[in-house]
């Protein structure tokens, strides 16, 4: 079980299959998420500069960058939802599956029910767990017939199921930060998104909580796409297939310095800030 | 180095559209805004509907009367004459007596409840208490001025007439009600919002401000007077400008005290008139076009003034927490 | 020995301040004390004048008689017509300002939060709350008592509604601001539109700091006068509808202020008790609503 369950940084260990090439001759993913020289402006503010990534379906993509660089920003705009927060400009081309989400025929609430999103603080509505899991479901017009089984299984993808089912009435600020940040996993996962993306998910989180939801995260691989930022290099090398490595300059405009496999970035990074930084030399 | 895409919408569970709206809450979406718009226009759109439907009816007499309205001394709905400047009078004069007294009475309440000189424990009730004084509604403490401060103003009127009525000031004889039994009230009433707003922004000077101060060996009252205060002192202007607008705007308390009689005395012990006390009294009874125009003229001259005065303070409180906010 | 005087300096931390200044700082406390008890006699005498007074007559009988001829002796004498009309034009004022204040702060806060537009609404919304209450007397009179030919509870109702107006919006654009952007944003990466965010993810959370702002307005309108005197006027019987002169305790307690009859100065006392009691009441109440949230 263990052991199909690998990551390519668990691979990466093992000196006879430490040559990259192997991750190579598996077929190429699809995908998901193409970003294309994306730049990104709070108001007149350039935040981020010429940004292109390919975000692959099925895959875990880890953000990491020192503070500042523009990883949250960057979720923001994969989700266009940094445009509820205030003024933002954006240049470029993000495609979803091939279709430019900043079209201005775009309808942005439903696209972002297929890019959820999971921030850095638990952010339970003070409701109770049931309706939190049911709020992105219970919609004006719609059937209500499956919405107990549809809350379950979000609920088990989410590995919080057993832990709260006695529960599911009372409020879901009597939960713990780990099981509010699964919670509102699973509020995501229960509108069946696409695309996760999570900012820094365990930021808040004690260690044993956080082992929980990179357990979760890796099973969650399977069906779902994730972009995860994260300020913790192991929890990067651990859950990710691939890394993306952000960095700034005294001009506080992020770029993109290196993008590839996890395995790569955290053993033969080609840029020399990407290896000072995963070897924690700098930042 | 990194694997060549597919294009793969085909690899998707489920059709992808997204620019397709959603038809069951577009509607809602659309009426929500609209509605929001609305109501935002509408509201704010109050403040000048009111400016003019007051001009609009205002006409008759501002065309009959003009400017000089403004000076006119006389005022008799059977004669016809209308003039506004017993009333201008009264209302400035009534208005000025508030802010000598509340001024004083409300800086000094409002160091008290932001210093430390008292206890929390006293500090927290006494600035709650004060603050309970603006809840009592004015034709209340209206009817505590005519049953209980006028009788305990007169022996204090009757001494100020016979030491200093030399002064034209005190220069009538005192019979109760008038322009100062008027000003003592709208003191009372004001006070807590000078108290109040004077009090927020002491508490919002940054407190090193204040050790700053202390550190160089000033006393806590040498603090207050030259560092505290100055630093307040836009807000605190602000605060009083406010109390300014309302005491000019106050009707019911003023109407019950002031005595009602058409006249410009130079003594405050003698009875007046304020432009709120005759709208009050006359606006229900007066019938003819002209008097009515009249009134609606003395009507506007009050919103305009307080307009003038409240927009000064509203800038000024403004500025202050803005700058707050900065530092 | 000059140098050993300098290494040890004449240490003076026993020494008292000078005389002027401990004059000045023993002086000013006692000044500040002083004017801040003065400051507060008058409320303690407005307190204990309305519950002496208006206990005196205060029965069951005033709260559900209408008022007796003036000499009737052996009449119930009472102002419940008063009270009900209070109730009647005040509810009519919270439903003409309650939606239109809501949505204005909804605005503000949700819409067009920072924008020019949003300063420039605040602004005018801010200016409203001070205009004098005689002045929305004056304007309800031209708009509504001209325009039908009559006193009503209506004109009343509505003079009352826009002295509420503002005190219903900026509360609820403070409590709507005060709910955590969180909330937005879960709702948002949820796919929900406006509409749905706003109602169902931040109203919720703002909504006891709402009910206190309406609250507070009602309080504020139901001791209003001078917007009552000449658009409702008043009248001894029972209100008649919306479309008749309608009494209200305020209006009743400044007409028997200035009665030379004693029976009427002495309901004057007791109404007075009803409404600061009705104020009060309100009032706190509408604290309490928050103060529970926030625990
Ligand atoms: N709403 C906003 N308006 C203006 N500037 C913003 C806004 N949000 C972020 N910024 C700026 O954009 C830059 C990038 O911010 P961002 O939050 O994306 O960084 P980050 O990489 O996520 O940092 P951290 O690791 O600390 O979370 C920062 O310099 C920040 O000051
Ligand atoms: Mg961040």
């Amino acid at each position: 079980m263990a052991s199909e369950e690998r990551t390519p940084y668990d691979r990466a260990l093992e000196p006879e299959i430490r040559d990259v090439s192997i991750e190579l001759s598996e077929p190429p993913p699809s995908t998901a998420i193409e970003v294309q020289n994306l730049h990104f402006h709070y108001g007149r503010r350039k935040v981020l500069e010429d940004i292109s990534i390919d975000i692959y379906q099925h895959h875990i993509t880890a953000v990491i960058g020192s503070s500042g660089c523009g990883k949250s920003t960057f979720l923001k705009a994969l989700n266009r939802i940094g445009e509820i927060e205030g003024n933002v400009n954006v240049a470029g081309s993000v495609r979803f599956f091939g279709q430019d989400i900043y079209d201005r025929r775009v309808n942005v609430n439903r696209l972002r029910r297929h890019i959820g999103m999971v921030f850095q603080r638990p952010n339970p509505f003070p409701i109770s767990i049931y309706d939190n899991v049911a709020y992105g479901v219970r919609r004006l017009g719609r059937s209500r017939v499956h919405l107990d089984e549809i809350v379950e299984s979000a609920l088990r993808r989410a590995v919080l199921w057993d832990e709260v089912k006695e529960d599911l009435k009372k409020s879901a600020l009597g939960l713990s930060g780990g099981q509010q940040q699964r919670l509102c996993i699973a509020r995501a996962l229960a509108i069946e998104p696409e695309v996760l993306l999570m900012d820094e998910p365990c930021s808040a989180l004690d260690p044993i909580s956080t082992m929980k939801i990179e357990e979760l995260l890796r099973q969650l691989r399977s069906r779902y796409t994730i972009v995860i930022v994260t300020h913790n290099m192991q929890q990067a090398s651990r859950v990710s297939d691939y890394t993306a490595f952000f960095n700034t300059d005294e001009s506080r405009i992020g770029r993109l310095v290196e993008f590839g496999p996890t395995v790569q970035i955290f053993t033969c990074a080609a840029n020399s800030s990407t290896r000072d930084y995963v070897e924690g030399r700098f930042g | 180095m990194i694997p060549s895409r597919s294009p793969a919408s085909e690899t998707l569970s489920h059709p992808l559209d997204l620019t397709q709206p959603d038809s069951k809450t577009r509607w809602l979406e659309t009426a929500f805004v609209l509605l929001a718009w609305g109501c935002a226009l509408l509201s704010a759109g109050t403040l000048f509907w009111i400016a003019r439907v007051v001009y609009q009816d205002a006409r008759p007499a501002i065309a009959e009367f003009g400017l000089e309205f403004l000076w006119g001394r006389e005022w008799s709905s059977t004669r016809e004459v209308f003039g506004a400047l017993p009333f201008v009078y009264g209302t400035l004069v009534t208005s000025a007596i508030a802010l000598l007294l509340a001024v004083p009475f409300g800086l000094a309440v409002a160091i008290v409840t932001s210093e430390t000189i008292l206890p929390q424990w006293v500090r927290s009730p006494v600035a709650f208490l004060i603050e309970l004084i603006a809840a009592i509604p004015s034709v209340i403490i209206g009817l505590w001025g005519i049953f209980v401060l006028v009788p305990f103003l007169m022996p204090l009127q009757r001494w100020l007439h016979e030491t200093l009525g030399w002064i034209p000031l005190f220069g009538s004889e005192p019979f109760g009600p008038g322009l100062l039994a008027a000003g003592v009230l709208l003191a009372i009433m004001i006070l807590p919002t000078i108290a109040a707003i004077s009090r927020d922004v002491l508490l919002a000077i940054p407190p090193e401000l204040r050790s700053a101060s202390r550190s160089l060996g000033a006393t806590r009252w040498e603090t207050i007077v030259r560092t505290l205060l100055p630093a307040g002192s836009a807000g605190i202007i602000g605060a009083i400008v406010l109390a300014l607008g309302r005491a000019l705007g106050e009707t019911m308390a003023v109407t019950m005290v002031i005595g009602n009689a058409v006249r410009i005395s130079p003594s405050l012990l003698d009875s007046g008139y304020t432009i709120p006390a005759i709208l009050a009294n006359q606006f229900a009874e007066a019938l003819k076009p002209i008097h009515i125009g009249a009134l609606m003229y003395l009507a506007l001259i009050l919103f305009g003034l307080t307009l003038v005065v409240n927009v000064i303070a509203v800038v000024l409180v403004q500025w202050v927490s803005r700058r707050a906010i900065v530092r | 020995m000059e140098l050993s005087d300098r290494e040890l300096p004449d240490l003076d931390l026993q020494q008292p301040l000078s005389l002027p200044r401990r004059l000045f700082e023993y002086g000013t406390t006692a000044i500040a004390l002083g004017l801040t008890v003065v400051a507060l006699l008058p409320l303690f005498a407005i307190f204990w004048q309305i519950v002496s007074q208006g206990l005196q007559h205060l029965s069951l009988e005033v709260l559900v008689a209408l008022p007796a001829p003036v000499g009737m002796e052996d009449q119930p004498n009472g102002f419940a017509n008063a009270i009900l009309g209070t109730m009647m034009m005040v509810g009519v004022g919270a439903s003409v300002s309650v939606p239109f204040g809501v949505m204005t702060g909804i605005f503000l806060s949700e819409f067009a939060g920072g924008t020019a537009i949003a300063n420039g609404i605040r602004f005018a919304v801010k200016i409203l709350s001070s205009v004098p209450s005689i002045v929305v007397g004056v304007f309800a009179y031209a708009t509504i008592v001209l325009a039908t030919k009559q006193f009503s509870a209506l004109a009343g109702g509505f003079a009352l509604g826009v002295i509420m107006l503002p005190i219903v919006t900026l509360t609820t654009e403070e409590a709507l601001k005060l709910v955590p952007d969180t909330y937005r944003l879960a709702s948002a990466g949820l796919g929900e539109g406006r509409f749905s965010t706003t109602f169902r993810a931040v109203i919720p959370n703002a909504l006891p700091a709402i009910v206190t702002g309406v609250l507070l307005a009602v309080s504020r309108a139901a001791g209003e006068t001078a917007p009552l005197i000449f658009t409702a006027l008043s009248s001894q019987n029972w209100p008649q509808g919306l479309l008749s002169p309608t009494p209200s305790l305020s209006v009743l307690i400044f007409n028997y202020a200035d009665s030379p009859y004693r029976e009427q100065n002495a309901l004057a006392w007791t109404a007075a008790f009803v409404l600061l009691a009705i104020v009060l009441l309100v009032n706190t109440i509408s604290r309490q609503v928050t103060r529970k949230h926030l625990k």
